[in-house]
């Protein structure tokens, strides 16, 4: 199984974690990553609201450079992932747009034919193409005890993928449970973080963040596993400001699900990125197991 | 004598429209909100996405434009999902976006320095530089908010999450291009 890789660029650093952890639980289950040469950002939300036919021509040049042997790319980071599929879907459905975009490539010496690449998610990949019986297979070390709340965000479920349910995924309370842990089932999975709101209106950003801290924390949850760096970035790193803002004492352990895929796999766990956590994870991970 | 409810559109809503492809399916809204039901923002908005719609059709322009609605958005597309009539609305809201920032109407917000300083790094560099977005944006912004983020960035320094130099891509030249090529062209489809 060979896909295209596409990092983006949190998993280049604030993310790394998530990227050692994907790179290092691919491998392990034979999934042949190939990293697309030469990639630029996604441009996250941030060109959508200025120029609509510049953020799909930047977002097309990385599937302009799929190798041409692959029809498939992975995309890790829930706003990489939405931004490649929303791009390839808007060029397939509006010819217009195709063509505009198409000029805009050439200008780079470049072109892309809609619906050549799909998109994937990784936890589509692991889930769908690799399968219950295959992970089942290969977990050498359970994730008994741990209380694990699956955290799913918006932009991989949403607006609509086809791989998981928008309202209500199950996808990765279904790996989860694979890998014996006991899966929190609590009604946030996948409401929002707040995404760039953090930098832009505190207030607004730490209430979403707290909603979710809180609802983890009533229904006993021990960690929180995610699958978007900015997911991870708002509930870890602003988790302490969030606790000073609301006077709350929230000490939840934000992981990719990756790492704990990885734990679960056997995979040292100095080779999945722990550690980078800014509420630790160690406790849990060590301890509980 | 039976009337039948024509939604027409004013001048104002085809000019958004025009920007947003398969946004015309908005004539179809039936006023039913669920889309500020379902917003997690929706309490904070002067209008929820319906009366928003409402406005855009009475031609309302600069009261749309003004307005703190788009910017709440933080595209989570639960509004998008839900709606029974299957408008983009959250495609609707980054138009709006784009036309109070064409329009200069976005000054309440610092959403819009926010996305010119991330797109200004992707477009030097490649790709995305967090200290460099990070320290450029509040210094210009909200110079006094940095204080507080300034052991944020230290426990993710420390952590080896926060690179000191940007990472450039190789073709830089042939992004460029594409960039240059699609500002000529402007707008959408």
């Amino acid at each position: 199984m060979k896909y295209a890789y596409y990092p983006g660029c949190s998993l280049e650093c604030s993310s790394g974690a998530y990227d050692v952890s994907v790179r290092e639980v691919a491998e392990l289950l034979g999934i042949k990553l190939l990293e697309i040469d030469d990639w630029n950002c996604c441009g996250a939300t941030e060109y959508f609201s200025q120029d609509e036919l510049t953020a799909c021509s930047v977002i097309a040049r990385n599937l302009a450079l799929v190798d041409p042997s692959l029809d498939q790319v992975v995309a890790p980071c829930a706003a990489c992932f939405l931004n490649l599929k929303k791009t390839d879907r808007l060029m397939s459905e509006h010819p217009e747009m195709n063509r505009k975009v198409n000029q805009c490539l050439a200008a780079g010496g470049l072109n892309y034919q809609p619906g050549r690449v799909k998109v994937r998610h990784i936890l589509d990949l692991i889930v769908s193409d690799i399968g219950e019986p295959a992970i089942r297979d290969k977990v050498v070390r359970p994730l008994s005890g741990i209380r694990i709340a699956p955290y799913y965000g918006c932009q991989v479920v949403r607006p609509t993928d086809g791989f998981d349910n928008p309202e209500y995924p199950m996808k990765l309370d279904d790996l989860m449970t694979w890998l014996g842990a006991e899966v929190v089932d609590y009604p946030v999975k996948a409401h929002c973080c707040g995404g760039h709101m953090t930098q832009i209106s505190e207030p607004q950003a730490f209430e979403l963040i707290r909603r979710l801290l809180q609802s983890a924390a009533d229904y006993q949850a021990d960690m929180i596993v995610c699958m978007c760096p900015m997911c991870q970035l708002n509930l870890d790193a602003y988790q302490a400001r969030v606790n000073s803002f609301f006077g709350t004492n929230f000490k939840i352990p934000i992981v990719f699900f990756t790492q704990m895929v990885g734990v679960a796999l056997g995979i040292d766990r100095k080779k999945l990125g722990f550690g980078k956590e800014i509420v630790s994870a160690a406790a849990v991970v060590v301890a509980k197991r | 004598m039976v009337t039948t409810h024509a939604f027409k559109g004013s001048p104002f809503l085809k000019e958004i429209l025009a920007d947003v492809p398969g946004g015309e399916r908005i004539v179809h809204c039936l006023q039913c909100g669920s889309c500020g039901g379902s917003c997690p923002n929706g309490a904070d908005m002067q209008y929820t996405p319906r009366g928003i719609f409402a406005l855009m059709n009475a031609g309302e322009r600069e009261t749309v434009l003004k307005s703190n609605t788009m910017w709440c958005c933080v595209s989570c597309y639960f509004c998008t999902t839900r709606c029974p009539q299957e408008i983009p609305i959250t495609e609707i809201m980054y138009a709006l976006k784009r036309k109070a920032i064409a329009e200069g109407l976005a000054a309440h917000t610092d959403a819009p320095a926010l996305a010119k300083t991330f797109t200004d790094m992707v477009d030097k560099y490649g790709r995305s530089f967090e200290l460099g977005l990070a320290s450029r944006f509040y210094l210009f912004n909200k110079p006094l908010a940095m204080l507080k983020m300034g052991p944020l960035g230290l426990s993710m320094f420390t952590r080896g999450r926060m690179a000191l130099v940007p990472t450039k891509i190789r073709n830089l030249e042939q992004l460029q291009a594409i960039i240059k090529k699609a500002k000529e062209l402007g707008g959408a489809s």
